[in-house]
């Protein structure tokens, strides 16, 4: 591991990019999935994970988790059944050691807007044990009326569209919402009233403060070919620049993928639904068939555990396959 | 003094009626023939606006790019495992509600132009309809 350390931040002889590429090593976590879309089975994240970390998962002040993507109403051959395995989610969730704090769920709820999906996954996410859910939209939740059905549902206190923040034990989070007013030939969109609204969010906070943002699209360019980005989000980033912890939590693409830019972090996750194909090598971004066998290997969920004073988040992304 | 026609003798009888028989077969033939002919051949010239389909693949359109005479209608078809939604670039123009697998939405243009369209929740999927 010392090898491999060049920004002792926390000095705990860890860095984030030398984690990663120990996990590497490891043979699980994020540079493993980031080559193709298909997970081979493996053991679940934690118990992979080497003494090290799990310390210092255990010294964590608070952890949440974040699914994504649970498309209830999709019923083709990719998963003729994600209501079920929503539900194998919320089991997981619930089988863990820790309660988490909360729930944060980066959209795609349902499949085409309709009243009965978003049912369905309300009532099975009422099981979940975990505090209050957080939502935000994905494109297929604000198929009817601009999203109002949505905002009527999960709005409540959010501004314009549906964006939010709250205060979690020192931690700021802020919910946007990039799905809406789609441009043509264009990526996801924040547009200027949710802009004005972040820049004044977080005007008054001191930079010390750790910055969480979730939202549906990756705030990053993925791969624009698919529509995997948002066109302004290089200004929302910018009002974050100054902040010491900034993680970007995003769904949307049904895979794991991570990126750092100096503070900020960027993580996307498996959807609980289907898998997707991972950029280019397939012709269309579109629900990914893999055998029947192999479908809860590609389908997962986010633990993220939160230490005060440290640099970054620890995200732990388990699928839903049982080892 | 010739023979009345409905009066001749038997073999005659029996030679027509043969030939009548063979001439209302094939009258029959033809009729049945003809009424399937429209249906099989194509002729503009009958139909009063003649329709253009376009299908939704693979996260694209196909074709991409039509040409049509004005006061065509244009539908569209939806074979991907996604939904769609088919929108004018011009907000004014036409919007589809989402179009899941096997649904299709369906417009007719009258007046003469370029008409840019993508899919609202998909926006990297472009394409175009030319008026004429």
């Amino acid at each position: 591991m010392a090898d491999f350390i060049k920004d002792n931040i926390n000095k705990d002889g860890i860095d984030r990019r030398g984690f990663l590429q120990c996990m590497a090593w490891a043979g699980t976590g994020v540079l493993y999935t980031l080559h193709g879309g298909i997970l081979k089975s493996m053991p679940l994240m934690q118990g992979a994970m080497g003494g090290n970390d799990m310390a210092k998962m255990k010294g964590a002040d608070f952890s949440f988790i974040q699914i994504s993507d649970s498309h209830i109403g999709f019923n083709k051959e990719a998963n003729p059944d994600v209501t079920a395995t929503l539900q194998v989610a919320v089991d997981r969730i619930n089988s863990a050691a820790a309660q988490p704090d909360f729930l944060l769920h980066t959209g795609d709820i349902s499949q085409l807007s309709k009243p009965s999906e978003f049912d369905t996954a309300e009532q099975v996410l009422k099981g979940v044990k975990a505090g209050n859910i957080f939502y935000v939209p994905g494109e297929h939740d604000v198929l009817t009326d601009d999203g109002q059905q949505y905002l009527d549902r999960f709005g409540r206190g959010t501004k314009g569209k549906g964006w939010y923040s709250f205060d979690h034990k020192g931690a700021h989070f802020i919910g946007l919402v990039n799905v809406l007013d789609l441009k043509a030939g264009g990526l996801g969109s924040l547009g200027s009233s949710q802009l004005e609204w972040l820049s004044a969010d977080v005007k008054q906070l001191k930079s010390s403060t750790p910055i969480v943002v979730f939202a549906h699209i990756p705030l990053w360019t993925v791969y624009p070919e698919w529509g995997w980005g948002t066109d302004d989000s290089e200004q929302a980033l910018g009002y974050l620049k100054r902040f010491g912890s900034v993680s970007v939590l995003n769904g949307h693409i049904h895979q794991i993928m991570q990126k750092v830019e100096g503070n900020i972090t960027f993580h996307t996750a498996l959807s609980t639904a289907f898998p997707q194909p991972a950029p280019g090598t397939a012709s269309s971004p579109g629900p990914m068939k893999v055998p029947a066998d192999q479908l809860r290997n590609v389908l997962g969920i986010s633990h993220v555990n939160f230490v005060r004073g440290n640099h970054s988040l620890a995200i732990v992304d388990s699928p839903l396959a049982r080892p | 003094m010739r023979a009345l026609f409905w009066a001749r003798p038997e073999e005659d009888m029996k030679k027509i009626s043969w030939i009548l028989g063979l001439v209302a077969t094939l009258l029959t033939a033809i009729t049945l023939t003809a009424g399937i002919k429209p249906i099989l051949a194509v002729d503009p010239g009958d139909k009063p606006a003649s329709g253009a389909t376009i299908k939704i693949d693979n996260f694209s359109f196909g074709p991409s790019n039509i040409t049509i005479p004005a006061g065509t209608t244009v539908t569209w078809t939806n074979n991907d495992d996604v939904p769609h939604v088919v929108a004018s670039d011009d907000k004014q123009m036409f919007k589809s509600k989402a179009l899941d697998t096997d649904d299709h939405f369906s417009f007719t243009f009258t007046k003469p132009g370029t008409y840019n369209y993508y899919c609202a929740i998909h926006p990297k999927m472009t394409a175009k309809v030319v008026v004429q």
